[in-house]
């Protein structure tokens, strides 16, 4: 351990020198002058002029042909939208009744899991009827259920594409981690410039935000089949194409079936943002309230999609985990008890609408509504709570904050350059330091050099925030079993939930500016840093603390000597997820005013200025993916150190 | 006899452009090229006939390439060097649509993990083969529950693998490669993953299969008493190269080198050998005391031959002499001398 400290100090030492000298540098070394600028924005915009403008084949522009393409996602949108709510023919075939998709989506719980996926996904379902917000997620679940297949088959066929040519592979995979790192919000602009403000833009932004996890587990899962099952196959005498039909793809399907689950929650998180482009449902909903300080139904709005995200996260699960069983001896029914009992829902529900309107749909005067009530707490929180709340957030941006955003804006480019490049050349040389020094000439070189430092403040203020609650939290919950699945399973809930949700409770408590920005930072991000910390330490091997229990080790010097330093490069791996998650936040926090990189994002969006949005967009990827690169590499050369993983 | 396949100075390696480095090393590679070189030969120079009806059972500790052997026989891997006869064909010069065909209709593989298809029950793993052949469903699903009674799942065949026990697992995988009828029988270790009492179950089995299909069989096992219950020949392989090719017997009587005895040290040499093998052919003593059969296990006839003050004589079934067994040569048979090889 004595030998960490001159290794930390070369690394560190150049970095600080040159913050202590800041004032002797030469003026270029500090701020990255404008003259340096290279025109990023106005390529790609000339790129999107070209292609908005100019005729390719006959008249036809690009973005005629985007247009068209979006065209056709109109089809299976007003499809599932009639049968889910508006019926066809001005209602003369009717809608599904709200009763039968109740039943369905437990009979569907119950055949995936048991009697509590029924209860919870029925009752989840009821929820959305019985609070009156039955259309709106019916238009959000319809445009979820097109855009997730319809990813789902493109990241399918890039997966597979690239795990049979590896030049293509060579080009997706860092393209994958970029998409994977960009906002939200960068996706929205292109889409709004090629395709408009509509239902099926957002739904076409949408596919286009879910798609990479899928190509990605793809890729995984194929390249996970064992290769005594792939030689079965040949031995067979399968065709290229049998093998990946009858081989590969089912002997990957549980990777799959991870890749579709989280192009599902995914889909939902993104179909609540694109109501800036114009998505009707929940989202839009959500989106009109909170501009208009209407918390109380913003709150309500915000359950349902929680609601929502929880059932659909947890079917697929289900879905994915789902093994083939051998069916029953017997009748019909008895070898299909669940196909029956949908059956039987099918007609009990049809003949319930039959005889009543009130079994089809539900009228607005049965609906309950808890917005007063939200409206309520709202008021005793304005009421009560607002003059400590006032002080914190005072004392918080003049002790705290303010100081910090001018010391992180004090930092010379060049210090950063040189601590980035020399851990990066410490841990991997050329290997690390090249790819983390190009992100970083990237930002620096995109003329928002500015904006990225004060990301940079928020995103680390709500880190180190997020650690101090995670890793006594995590320690906490490592203690015992029980505690331990608690903590999972409310991170597993909490993770799902839309990150636009989080600003609710943030705006209610702070309404806008850096603090409320970092406190939904800080909700969404802490999610992953106590996972990991409880993950880690509870995975250290049984054997080594039983040795130390056996040398005479204290629990606090089991926790301090064994369990923490075995753990550790878990735990960072927990951190660079938080980073990520701060960074998607943050982008999205410039919803309620904050001055970064997020605002130039929203200004774009606004504005409609593609290679803006995109510019910015590549920004925050690259100071995510620096982080990333840097993290992910130490973890891996400290497990391999340490002997785990 | 026309050998089945015939392996001829087969050679695999291992690394970043095997073919350029066998080349530059004119075909043959000594230890010597490859130390440091970044290269693993994984088969040398392998020759070897596998005749028709015969089991023949390649053998050696982990890592000495007997997988890899046996894969490039399928041509599953493809040999750096060497050519490789398939019924006197050229199996390296098939095309790969020829290549499906043969191994379509003549080759059939088991696995050592069973490499079963999670997502398809027992029957259409076992159809498997034959679906990807085209066979009508109707006839393909009749001949798959064929085998499965063949291998004795009846009852089983609508389960799903994870359904089932290893033995049962393997035994889907032993039906799933009978389904074609191969001619030829490439089994990689398949009762490895095998608890032991279910393994000797599955030898039993095995071994009645076999009686009643007399397939060409290469099976692979690092277990000298799995090989000895199942093998015509053995052949013992040794960081890539084949050390020595014969009958279990032959094996621990004239092992080729130390690495050969000391494999076959554990065996129970009583059991193995038998009169014919340590007796001194030709030889006729007198023929007073009742004879000793030749085919009889040494263990069966050992308290004799030592009470007995003189050499007795050896008959065939047909009660003609083939020649003598002393004290002397019962004694070097069990207690094999070590002296002369230290
Ligand atoms: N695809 C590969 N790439 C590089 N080396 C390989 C590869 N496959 C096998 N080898 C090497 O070739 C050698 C022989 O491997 P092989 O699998 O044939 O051994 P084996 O006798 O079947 O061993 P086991 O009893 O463990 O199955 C080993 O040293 C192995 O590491
Ligand atoms: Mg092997």
């Amino acid at each position: 351990m004595r030998r960490a400290w001159p290794i930390a100090a070369l690394l560190l030492g150049p970095c600080a020198l040159l913050i202590v000298l800041r004032d002797a540098l030469p003026g270029w070394a500090v701020t990255p002058p404008a003259s340096w600028r290279v025109p990023f924005i106005e390529w790609i915009n000339a790129v999107v002029e070209f292609l908005r403008k100019t005729p390719l084949v006959a008249d036809f522009t690009f973005r005629d042909g985007t247009r068209a393409v979006a065209g056709w996602i109109e089809w299976p949108l007003d499809l599932l939208e009639g049968i889910l709510i508006s019926g066809f023919a001005d209602g003369a075939v009717p809608s599904l009744p709200w009763t039968m998709i109740v039943g369905l989506a437990a009979v569907w719980g119950w055949y995936l899991r048991g009697w509590r996926l029924s209860l919870l996904a029925g009752g989840c379902v009821l929820y959305l009827a019985l609070f009156g917000k039955w259309k709106l997620s019916m238009i959000t679940l319809s445009a979820v259920l097109v855009a997730a297949p319809v990813a789902g088959a493109i990241g399918l066929g890039l997966g597979i594409l690239a795990v049979k040519w590896r030049g293509f592979e060579r080009i997706l995979w860092p393209l994958l981690n970029v998409m994977q790192s960009l906002p939200h919000f960068s996706y929205l602009i292109p889409v709004a410039v090629f395709i408009g403000v509509s239902h099926k833009a957002g739904t076409i932004a949408t596919i286009l935000f879910a798609m990479p996890p899928m190509a990605r587990l793809t890729i995984l899962g194929l390249r996970g089949v064992s290769p005594e099952i792939v030689e079965a196959g040949l031995m067979a005498g399968c065709t290229r194409l049998q093998m990946l039909r009858k081989v590969e793809i089912p002997a990957a399907r549980p990777t799959i079936m991870v890749g579709v689950n989280q192009v599902i929650m995914q889909c939902l998180a993104m179909v609540v943002i694109a109501s800036f482009i114009g998505a009707k449902g929940l989202g839009h909903d959500l989106l009109f309230r909170l501009q208009s300080l209407r918390i109380g139904q913003a709150l309500e709005i915000g359950v349902a999609i929680v609601f929502m995200a929880v059932t659909l996260d947890r079917l697929s699960q289900a879905l994915a985990a789902k093994e083939p069983e051998h069916l029953r001896e017997g009748a019909w029914w008895r070898a299909h008890p669940f196909l029956g009992s949908a059956a039987a829902v099918v007609a009990v529900t049809a003949l319930a609408s039959f005889i009543t309107p009130y079994a089809s749909v539900l009228p607005r005067e049965l609906t309950l509504t808890t917005a007063p009530f939200w409206d309520g707490i709202v008021d005793w929180v304005t009421v009560n709570l607002f003059d400590p709340l006032n002080f914190f957030r005072d004392a918080l941006l003049l002790n705290v904050l303010i100081p910090m955003r001018t010391g992180y804006q004090a930092v010379p480019w060049l210090a950063v350059a040189v601590l980035v490049g020399s851990i990066g050349w410490r841990l991997g040389r050329a290997r690390i330091a090249l790819p983390v020094l190009g992100f970083l000439a990237f930002v620096m070189l995109s003329g928002f050099w500015a904006r990225s430092q004060i990301t940079a403040y928020m995103v680390s203020f709500a880190v180190l925030v997020c650690a101090g609650v995670g890793l006594p939290l995590g320690i906490w919950a490592s203690k015992h079993e029980w505690r331990a699945k608690l903590v999972q399973l409310l991170c597993d809930t909490f993770q799902t939930f839309p990150s636009f949700i989080y600003l609710i409770p943030v705006i209610m408590l702070f309404k806008v500016g850096d603090v409320a920005a970092i406190s939904a930072i800080v909700i969404y991000a802490s999610i992953p840093a106590i996972r990991y910390t409880t993950i880690g330490l509870r995975s250290v091997p049984h054997h080594i603390i039983e040795a130390a229990t056996t040398s005479g080790c204290t629990p606090r010097q089991i926790l301090w000597k064994v369990r923490m330093p075995l753990a550790f490069p878990e735990i960072m791996l927990g951190v660079n997820q938080t980073i990520m998650f701060a960074l998607f936040m943050v982008i999205i926090a410039a919803f309620i005013g904050t001055r970064d990189l997020g605002q130039e994002i929203f200004r774009a969006l606004t504005f409609n200025d593609a290679g803006k949005g995109l510019v910015v967009g590549l920004c925050v990827a690259f100071i995510g993916l620096t982080a990333d690169r840097l993290i992910t590499e130490w973890a891996a050369v400290r497990k391999r150190e340490l002997g785990i993983g | 006899m026309e050998p089945k396949i015939s392996c001829r100075g087969v050679w695999k390696i291992f690394g970043p452009h095997p073919e350029r480095f066998f080349h530059t090393h004119g075909g043959a590679p000594g230890p010597d090229a490859f130390a440091g070189s970044g290269y693993i030969p994984a088969v040398r120079d392998a020759t070897i006939d596998v005749f028709p009806g015969e089991i023949l059972v390649i053998m050696g500790l982990s890592g000495s390439g007997k997988s890899t052997l046996v894969r490039c026989l399928s041509r599953l891997i493809e040999p750096t060097g060497g050519e490789i006869l398939f019924d006197g064909r050229d199996l390296l010069k098939a095309t790969p649509k020829e290549m499906i065909e043969l191994r379509r209709h003549k080759m059939g593989m088991v696995f050592q993990h069973f490499a079963l298809l999670p997502h398809r029950t027992v029957l259409h793993n076992v159809a498997f083969p034959l679906e990807v052949q085209g066979v009508a469903r109707a006839d393909r699903l009749r001949r798959a529950m064929e085998v499965v009674e063949l291998v004795g799942l009846k009852g089983r065949e609508s389960y799903y693998p994870r359904e089932l026990s290893g033995g049962q697992q393997q035994r889907v995988g032993i039906a799933r490669s009978l389904a074609v009828e191969p001619d030829v029988w490439f089994l990689d270790e398949p009762f490895s993953a095998l608890d032991p009492l279910i393994r000797r179950e599955m030898q039993d089995e095995f071994l009645r299969l076999q009686n009643l299909l007399h397939k060409t069989i290469v099976f692979i096992t690092h277990d000298f008493d799995e090989a000895i219950r199942l093998a015509d020949r053995i052949a013992i392989m040794n960081e890539g190269v084949i050390v020595q090719i014969g009958a279990a017997a032959e094996l621990v009587t004239r092992p080729a080198n130390d690495y050969v005895a000391e494999f076959t040290r554990e065996v129970p040499r009583d059991r193995l050998l038998t009169v014919a093998d340590v007796m001194a052919a030709g030889a006729d003593p007198d023929a007073g005391a009742a004879p000793v059969e030749a085919n009889a296990p040494i263990h069966d006839v050992a308290r004799r031959v030592l009470r007995a003050e003189a050499p007795l004589r050896v008959v065939d079934e047909n009660g003609v002499t083939q020649g003598a067994i002393s004290r002397a040569d019962v004694v070097d048979a069990l207690f094999e001398d070590r002296s002369g090889r230290e």
